[in-house]
């Protein structure tokens, strides 16, 4: 089992999404789509709740949870940031842009820092390319970044 | 209604076959053997993986632009196929050297060498070098359980374990994570086996093509065992291996082996050689009492006793049912494995007769199982940490040690099993074929109720290869209900009715492996043809029969136990010796 101990609500909270999609396996991405935004994540715990209700083996859960990008078992940092990865973005140096990302965090793609404050992650394009690159930290887009811009972004969070 | 018949051509050569079935299927009707990896049809059992996804199978049929796999497409009426062009063969050749640029190179070393079907098409497609360097999978987990050995780096994802754990046996302890170069079969969270569901049934390792799951090897062990002057090393093997070791040696499949085996074992080194048929006899007697004590009491209108009864004998059906229905642990019988009950036996009353000390005495069963090796290393079955059996190889490995101690099989003279331990009935040997354990304790419990002798011992409902089986069986007017399941799936059904109050059974046979040990996860490996199965199961029967003594409770040695040690079934000796207990193991 899982460290984590989900609280007594969101356990009713996915159940009750799994009723409202009669329990049917065959809405595994729809359940796990709304589960996700109760938390922002999907613990292992939920997962094999999941699992549980729809009759269906955790793995078979686990399976289409690392499959989709879009899921995720990680928290997300109190600021989660996105680098853009798209075209526009990736020509004018995006990468080196992520690799500043990781580098200043200490941490990879797809991580939080210990604190919980930093989350990392890339996108494919937000149709800001004019700004390229870009990054997305919650709601607020930045625009024309230099890697140098990392840290003194990440410290103006701080 | 009967469904149409339609007539196509293959390769020139014309066939007729009811319509819907695969140009696979159609062509190996005609003995045009198509190359397939991915696929795994075992007729006749409900083993199937019919993804269509690794694509060596491809043909070409007139008037279609692309080469059509031949396990997924259907034939049709005047369709015609070529199996075997310059184009067919070129893109097989392709899509496995595609398949071998991200195999490790590692086939002189590799434990499935030799059976490997990834090697055998490289040889047969005739492919002499690697033209695809490039983008390999990252390194994958490496996972050393009691039983099963998983090398991810090695699996070329035919899928054909997830089918079999998820579709066949509902265990659900292995599916496909992650994609692209990051994909595994692995457990949920990407857990280790051992922290998994899995109930070591090893019917994973029976289907996978290449080296990426196999048993977790003993031999060495052993060899090393036998060369101790210090120690005594004495050998119990299960039914179903002398029906299947012929195999490796190249005797057709259902070919019984026994007396063979038997030398083989002798010219290895043992001390002595047992039959742990003689524990199934032994069995018999412990679970025919609990059985009949059961039925007596319930007969009676005693409300606390739960009906059916289980039979406890296959390691990865008690695994299961600790993992998936800790709800009904009371339900099972508490009667060991045979396995169990032989290295209980044979270190406690045989030790005693023989004056060999526990600590130098070495017990190794010969099994077509791979929970057997786990089973021995259960805790309830140590004393002061010392294992009643020490240790379990399958039928594989010891065909694998006779070849390495240059032992020529088949030129072997027939000899018989040592006693006491060696001495078994027609009941014992059965217990390999998926009814036979149902079979032999009915043999008994209809003599030790009716008091009347036993006029045909064959109970030919019970047998068989439907998933699952019923039965009636007239006990002087008391009607007994029995019901047998093989495959992990099956019993599933069985259990979900008995946990929801429909039951209509008194006793039920569960074997883990479909067609029973025949066809366990340590057995020669089938390659997909079910009739070896059949002529294994045969085989065991045709031993059953050959048999003076097929009653278990007739066998004189398990007389003779009775009487000078254990006392009567479920005396407080054979409860502590011969019988165990349960444990939730729910994740």
């Amino acid at each position: 089992m899982s460290e984590i101990k989900l609280p007594c609500d969101i356990i009713g909270k996915v159940n009750a999404i799994c009723s409202e999609h009669g329990d049917d396996p065959k809405e595994l991405i729809n359940i796990l789509h709304e589960a996700q935004h109760l938390m922002g994540y999907l613990p292992e715990e939920m997962q094999r709740l999941i699992a549980g209700r729809l009759g269906i083996p955790a793995s078979k859960v686990y399976g289409v949870v690392t499959f989709y990008a879009f899921f995720t078992m990680t928290a997300k940092g109190k600021y989660p940031i996105s680098v853009c990865m798209g075209t526009a973005c990736y020509v004018r140096g995006s990468e080196k842009l992520l690799e500043e990302f990781k580098r200043v965090l200490g941490i990879n793609v797809g991580e939080t820092t210990p604190d919980g404050k930093f989350s990392l992650d890339c996108l494919r394009c937000v149709g800001a390319c004019g700004l390229a690159p870009v990054v997305m930290i919650g709601d607020k887009v930045y625009g024309r970044l230099q890697p140098v811009d990392a840290r003194h972004i990440i410290e103006s969070l701080e | 209604m009967e469904p149409r018949q339609i007539t196509l051509q293959i390769d020139h050569h014309f066939v007729t076959v009811p319509e819907g079935t695969t140009i696979l299927d159609a062509a190996q009707k005609i003995g045009i053997d198509i190359p397939t990896l991915c696929h795994i049809d075992l007729k006749g059992t409900c083993i199937r993986n019919t993804p269509a996804s690794c694509r060596i199978c491809v043909v070409e049929v007139e008037g279609r632009k692309n080469l059509a796999p031949a396990c997924a497409t259907k034939c049709s009426d005047g369709m015609v196929v070529r199996t075997s062009t310059l184009r067919v063969m070129n893109a097989r050749k392709v899509v496995a050297e595609l398949i071998l640029s991200d195999h490790p190179n590692e086939c002189l070393t590799c434990p499935k060498a030799g059976s490997c079907d990834l090697q055998s098409l490289a040889l047969r497609f005739n492919i002499r070098e690697m033209p695809f360097n490039g983008g390999e999978l990252s390194p994958r987990k490496r996972e050393y359980t009691a039983s099963i050995v998983r090398n991810m780096d090695k699996c070329i994802f035919c899928r054909r374990c997830e089918s079999v754990c998820n579709e066949v046996q509902t265990v659900g302890a292995l599916g496909a994570i992650r994609r692209g170069f990051n994909t595994t079969i692995a457990p949920a969270f990407d857990k280790m086996m051992s922290e998994s569901e899995c109930t070591y049934c090893g019917q994973c390792v029976a289907v996978c093509p290449v080296g990426a799951l196999t048993e977790r090897d003993h031999t060495n062990r052993l060899v090393e065992d036998l060369a101790d002057p210090e120690k005594t090393v004495i050998v119990q093997t299960a039914p179903a291996v002398r029906a299947a070791i012929g195999e490796e040696f190249g005797l057709p499949a259902g070919t019984l082996a026994t007396g063979k085996m038997v030398a083989a074992l002798r010219e290895l080194g043992f001390d002595y050689v047992f039959d742990t048929d003689f524990a199934a006899d032994l069995t018999i007697m412990e679970e025919g009492a609990e059985m009949l004590d059961r039925l007596t009491r319930y007969l009676g209108g005693d409300k606390e006793v739960r009906l059916p009864i289980l039979t406890s004998c296959c390691p990865a059906w008690v695994n299961f049912f600790e993992h998936q229905f800790p709800d009904m642990l009371d339900i099972p019988s508490t009667a060991r494995s045979p396995q169990q009950m032989f290295g209980s036996i044979a270190k406690t009353w045989w030790a005693e007769k023989t004056g060999i000390p526990r600590e130098k005495l070495v017990v190794v069963s010969i099994m077509p199982c791979l929970a057997k090796k786990y089973e021995c290393d259960r805790d309830e079955f140590k004393t002061g940490g010392n294992p009643d059996v020490d240790y379990s190889i399958t039928t594989r490995e010891l065909a694998r040690l006779i070849k390495r101690a240059n032992i020529s099989f088949t030129l072997l003279p027939d000899m018989e099993f040592d006693m006491p331990l060696g001495a078994s009935t027609g009941a014992g040997v059965i217990f390999g074929a998926t009814g036979g354990v149902m079979e032999a304790a009915l043999r008994t419990v209809y003599e030790l109720y009716t008091g009347k002798p036993l006029g045909n011992v064959n109970f030919q409902a019970v047998r068989g290869m439907a998933g699952v089986r019923r039965a009636s069986v007239d006990l002087d007017g008391f009607e007994l209900k029995v019901g047998i399941a093989h495959g992990l799936g099956n019993a599933r059904h069985l259990l979900e009715d008995i946990r929801h109050g429909r039951n209509e059974y008194h006793a039920i046979e569960i074997m883990a492996c479909p067609g029973g040990c025949i066809g366990g996860g340590g057995q020669p490996l089938h390659h997909g043809h079910s009739e070896v199965l059949y002529a294994r199961a045969n085989a065991l029967y045709k031993e059953d029969a050959g048999k003076t003594l097929r009653k278990s409770h007739e066998n004189p040695y398990i007389k003779m136990l009775y009487q000078e040690f254990l006392g009567k079934p479920m005396s407080e000796k054979a409860e502590q010796l011969l019988h165990t207990h349960y444990f939730n193991k729910s994740c």
